[in-house]
């Protein structure tokens, strides 16, 4: 979805604010959102893909006008709203008015040491060989897919370059909308500035992303 | 979340943190009652991440990799399996690779989609890590982005930023500060910053000019 999360080569945000102490939260809430969705996804009723598209689900306005943990926050209860896990007088309230629904898992504590040390998998065993070789030249396909997707704006239409195939990865496009995991190869595009942003771009730029087979096609 | 920091000085104070608290409670309270989550469980992933996973970690492997040309070697082949030699691994590190910068190439690292970073080597990102200003401009004007940080490299170095597009995380492995020729392991890691694993700080000698 062409969303405002598609920050890539915007201008006019001002200048980025550095903060050389590591100091992850700024609010006690926003301690407990990063927690409630860690503790909230590893339910299992919904994939990290299916997380980050009801984040960039938001309007323009209201994303480009929340902190990024009332982002998290709003993310979240879109997603539990949507799988009918809550309702909005719930939210409202606070207040249960019908049982929880049985889920896949609860995140208890004892779970959470070995859950966030084992992470999860996104690679699968491939079925079928990789399409390019690293060193191919590629094009990122001009496309604006109406659900989640991680080809960002910038890269669409451009030439670029095979540096790595990193593997046979979970296609994020897919497992957003539920229709599971549809694994295919991954590889890290390579661009020069000048591709991307035009001749007056720094010519010692260059970006990378990385991208799923089904974004690519072959360059002349 | 525009210029994530004169935002969260306002709500430090203002109306929009009480209101935030409020609804974070409420539905955290509901979702116990629920029976969804475990108060006990949040409370552990917080001190998960506010005490034990962070940027620490990560420079322990560039010190590694500087001490240890094996250890670079095998950084450069699998960094998953390397990273997790020393012990660091998990949620949001499953796929790393090692990003080396040298005289002449410099790599930094952004999502300009969302805030994707390597949680086991660093922790948690930083505001600005995830705010709309270095997320737009760090693919275009990566160099405005450095002076930004009091960092000027010169004009002729390779700039190559990677935008962590999908499931694949970036360690910056930075440049060895000439000047720190025998020194420990703890010695080293202690003067690798946060951001110079990101690609948007260099690491300096203590009391030198970046």
């Amino acid at each position: 979805m062409n969303g405002a999360h598609d920050l890539g080569g915007m201008e006019g945000f001002g200048p980025v604010i550095p903060e050389p102490v590591h100091a992850p939260f700024h609010a006690e809430w926003e301690r407990r959102v990063l927690a409630t969705t860690v503790a909230c996804m590893a339910m299992g009723v919904w994939n990290i893909d299916a997380m980050r598209a009801s984040r960039e689900n938001l309007p323009p306005p209201e994303y480009l006008t929340s902190t990024y943990y009332e982002i998290w926050f709003k993310g979240l209860v879109s997603r539990l709203l949507q799988e009918g896990l809550v309702s909005a007088a719930e939210v409202e309230s606070g207040v249960a008015e019908a049982p929880g629904r049985p889920v896949p898992n609860v995140f208890t504590a004892d779970k959470v040491a070995p859950g966030l040390a084992a992470g999860s998998r996104y690679t699968r065993d491939p079925d079928r060989p990789a399409a390019f070789v690293a060193g191919e030249r590629v094009r990122a396909r001009e496309m604006n897919p109406t659900h989640h997707t991680r080809l960002p704006r910038y890269a669409r239409g451009k030439a670029g370059v095979i540096e790595a195939v990193r593997g046979f990865f979970v296609f994020a496009d897919a497992n957003a909308q539920g229709l599971g995991p549809q694994p295919q190869w991954l590889y890290t595009v390579r661009f020069a500035g000048r591709e991307l942003w035009g001749p007056e771009a720094d010519p010692t730029l260059s970006v990378s992303i990385e991208a799923w087979e089904s974004y690519l096609e072959p360059a002349d | 979340m525009s210029g994530d920091h004169e935002h969260d000085h306002d709500h430090h104070e203002g109306s929009t943190l009480s209101e935030m608290d409020l609804r974070v409670r409420a539905l955290e309270t509901l979702l116990v009652e629920k029976g969804y989550v475990d108060p006990q469980a949040l409370d552990l992933i917080i001190e998960t991440y506010e005490t034990r996973i962070g940027p620490r970690n990560g420079a322990r492997v560039v010190a590694t990799a500087w001490l240890d040309p094996d250890f670079m070697t095998d950084l450069r082949r699998d960094a998953s399996a390397a990273i997790s030699s020393l012990g660091y691994g998990g949620r949001q590190g499953e796929t790393m690779v090692a990003l080396e910068n040298t005289e002449t190439v410099h790599n930094m690292v952004v999502c300009t989609l969302c805030s994707c970073y390597p949680w086991p080597v660093l922790g948690l990102p930083p505001a600005w890590y995830k705010s709309a200003a270095y997320r737009s401009r760090a693919v275009i004007d990566p160099r405005g982005v450095l002076a930004d940080f009091g960092v000027s490299l010169p004009a002729e170095t390779e700039i190559r930023v990677w935008d962590s597009t999908a499931e694949v995380r970036y360690l910056v492995i930075p440049q060895r500060p000439a000047g720190t020729e025998g020194w420990d392991l703890d010695a080293l890691a202690a003067i690798v910053t946060r951001d110079s694993m990101i690609g948007t700080g260099l690491v300096t000698l203590p009391g030198a000019a970046a």
